[in-house]
């Protein structure tokens, strides 16, 4: 099939691990910030064909697995009351709140929905005028953008019974985090969705300010080998810089319509990530003229927030501090089944990628 | 907290196996391994005998729609076991305010589906219930057959030992993209038709040219990922399955791609896998491949020894990985 076949070609797979064998000079850990190169390296299975001495470990970009607890509670709090019909997309189902998730509420007679984007649940409010209708809105930069776009829209068909409950968040800050937290890196393999939209510059401090290389990487499995030797070579010559693996998708200086969409309709604030507690200005609130479908605003609910179970070390995975085989609970109590972090839950968690796809040599 | 039934419990992989075990084997009781079709030994006859319930929904669905579905699950079911599907039963369940030009469309399929594997529609049953007490239509059949004594074995895939091959006859996940396809909240158009077909006469033809049919399974609800993961456990053998030799279409490969998931692990309605003894695999390629339900047919892996009975799949791009059963629904992903 045309842009997938091609970037699966074993031939060329095999080469490209070659060249990277043939390339190794000392030890390398590299980061996967986004959850879909985690579940990808997974499900080709990809470090197997790497040589032992070049690391990989999984970051932050997750948005499942980076939401915490109390957004879910809030979204179940909404789901319980009368006349409302909750919105999300689907990894958010199996997401566990402090005592239920959305998945056992909607068992239990909650209207709850799944869509592929904010605009279905735009069009779910206009089909149910007597409901209100919350959308959950997760994700990156990536998905930002679309949340924006249906915020104009309902606000220009002034669409009354459409509420936003935002949990959108900025990666950049993210990983700025992850470097002051004193994670050993040696660079990035940097999300390609997320800069399709932002531009591959957005990078740009992290060589400038933190000598680490940064390669913007496609999702298959040449893109990641691919970016697995471009940053093999930077670390090699010392030459950290930005670099786009994805030159297909991503330009530096991004998608600028969406930008301005996004930024249009929302405004930098502090948020909590889970895992890394409260992160400056890596999250998206809705502005001033926008704030009516602001769900939090329009109808407060208040939920008891409790702590993650203590044993779990989704956090420390998050922050590349650890991996999934270091967690006491990984696969003994906690498995796709059952998960208790939500690592374990999104298709492209670490936990639940390290689980499904085991690595066999 | 109350415990109650969610969609997971459905999706035929490890909840469902979890609910029908501690629910209704704890019950009913049951003589293992379980398989589709049970076979009971009556006056010197092995007879098949299944069930199945229909809940598709939408009921219109490209290539097909729930009363076909009804006919080929069901006949698929017995064919699968070694029978030779002879009768079926079908219990409707339907909603007042239903439209009868739609009843009457999908009952003609399903004549016309029974005709076409050979099979009889001999007793059934009409519930109507209130509007919202049921969603349009639920459709249940039941069947059964008679097998030769030489074909009991095969569900219960005694006889396999490493090398058998293993071998299904097309590409994997269209009824499911074209079923979703059409569901009203999924905002994509395809080309992609379900695959729904009654497999009788096509694994007629291959019992009755084959000795070495070591087991035979329809790829349904769960996927091949399911159906080899099942078969694993039960003859207590690793498989070793070849991503590059299982085919998928385009157009499948495609939406997998946007929607996250996983083609191995998508329904199908027209698909069995069959595992070959070593030596015959070849035979039996050759005879599926000349019938237009089995023109696609692959050799996608082996039997292989592995106390561990994982089912292990070489990736399209020369990795290894470990091909687990789903745990609940596939859901759509976030990007």
């Amino acid at each position: 099939m045309k842009y997938i076949d091609e970037f699966r070609n074993k031939d060329l797979v095999a080469k490209l691990a070659d060249l990277i064998n043939k390339s190794v000079i000392r030890d390398y850990t590299f980061m996967e910030v986004c959850g879909g190169h985690t579940a990808a390296i997974h499900r080709f299975g990809l470090k197997s064909l790497l040589p032992g001495n070049v690391r990989l470990i999984s970051g932050p970009g997750c948005p499942v697995c980076v939401t915490e607890t109390d957004f879910i509670d809030k979204a179940i709090a909404y789901s319980r009351m009368k006349d409302v019909i909750i919105t999300t997309f689907g990894d958010l189902l199996k997401v566990p709140g402090s005592t239920s998730s959305l998945e056992k509420e909607k068992a239990a007679g909650a209207d709850v929905r799944i869509v592929l984007s904010g605009l279905n649940a735009l069009e779910i409010a206009r089909l149910n005028s007597g409901k209100k209708i919350i959308f959950l809105g997760i994700g990156f930069e990536t998905t930002a953008p679309g949340t924006a776009v249906t915020i104009k829209q309902a606000d220009e068909e002034n669409i009354k019974n459409f509420f936003l409950l935002s949990a959108h968040k900025l990666m950049p800050p993210a990983m700025e985090a992850i470097i002051k937290e004193g994670v050993r890196l040696d660079g990035f393999i940097c999300p390609g969705h997320v800069a399709a939209i932002t531009g591959s510059s957005i990078f740009n401090f992290i060589p400038e300010r933190y000598n680490l290389g940064c390669v913007v990487t496609g999702f298959e499995p040449y893109d990641i080998l691919q970016s697995i030797l471009m940053l093999i070579k930077q670390v090699n010559k010392n030459t950290p810089k930005v670099e786009i693996e994805y030159n297909r998708a991503v330009t530096i200086g991004g998608n600028s319509m969406a930008q301005r969409h996004m930024s249009e309709v929302f405004e930098p604030c502090n948020t909590r990530w889970r895992g890394f507690g409260v992160i400056l200005l890596s999250g998206l609130t809705l502005r001033k003229v926008y704030e009516k479908f602001n769900v939090e605003n329009k109808i407060p609910v208040k939920i008891n927030y409790q702590a993650d179970n203590e044993l779990c070390i989704c956090g420390k995975i998050l922050r590349g501090l650890e991996t999934p085989d270091d967690c006491p609970l990984f696969a003994e109590i906690c498995y796709p089944e059952n998960p208790l972090g939500a690592c374990m839950v999104s298709n492209e968690g670490a936990c639940n990628s390290w689980y499904k796809y085991s690595q066999v040599k | 907290m109350k415990e109650f039934i969610s969609l997971n419990q459905g999706s035929g992989g490890k909840f469902t196996h979890e609910l029908i075990e501690k629910v209704f084997i704890k019950r009913f009781g049951m003589a293992e391994p379980l398989t589709d079709s049970a076979i009971i030994k009556e006056s010197g006859f092995n007879i098949a005998f299944t069930t199945d319930s229909y809940v598709v929904d939408p009921l219109f669905f490209p290539g097909g729609n729930i009363g076909k579905l009804a006919i080929c699950g069901t006949v698929n079911d017995l064919a699968v076991s070694g029978a030779v599907p002879m009768y079926i039963s079908a219990s409707f369940i339907i909603e007042e305010g239903f439209p009868l030009n739609d009843l009457i469309e999908i009952t003609e399929s399903m004549a016309e589906e029974a005709s076409k594997a050979g099979v009889k529609i001999v007793t059934g049953d009409t519930k109507v219930v209130g509007k919202g007490k049921c969603d349009k239509l639920f459709i249940t059949t039941s069947g059964t057959g008679i097998l030769k004594p030489d074909f009991v074995r095969i569900s219960t895939g005694k006889g396999i030992k490493p090398g058998d091959k293993l071998i299904i006859n097309g590409p994997l996940g269209n009824h499911a993209i074209a079923v979703l396809s059409v569901r009203n909240n999924l905002s994509f158009r395809t080309t992609v038709t379900s695959d729904c077909a009654s497999l009788n006469h096509l694994i007629q033809t291959v019992l009755q040219s084959c000795t070495e049919i070591l087991f035979m399974r329809d790829l349904t609800r769960g996927g091949l990922a399911t159906v080899l993961n099942e078969l694993a456990g039960m003859i207590k053998s690793g498989i070793m399955i070849n991503e590059l030799s299982i085919p998928v279409d385009d157009p499948v490969k495609g939406l997998c791609e946007v929607l996250g998931f996983d083609p191995l692990y998508l329904a199908n309605e027209g698909k069995v896998l069959i595992v070959a003894g070593s030596g015959e695999e070849q035979k039996v390629l050759d005879i599926l491949r000349s019938d237009p339900l089995g023109k696609d047919s692959e050799i996608i892996g082996e039997i292989v020894q592995d106390k561990h009975e994982l089912v292990l799949l070489n990736t399209s791009v020369g990795g290894r990985r470990i091909l687990d059963m789903p745990s609940g629904e596939q859901f759509p992903r976030i990007c």
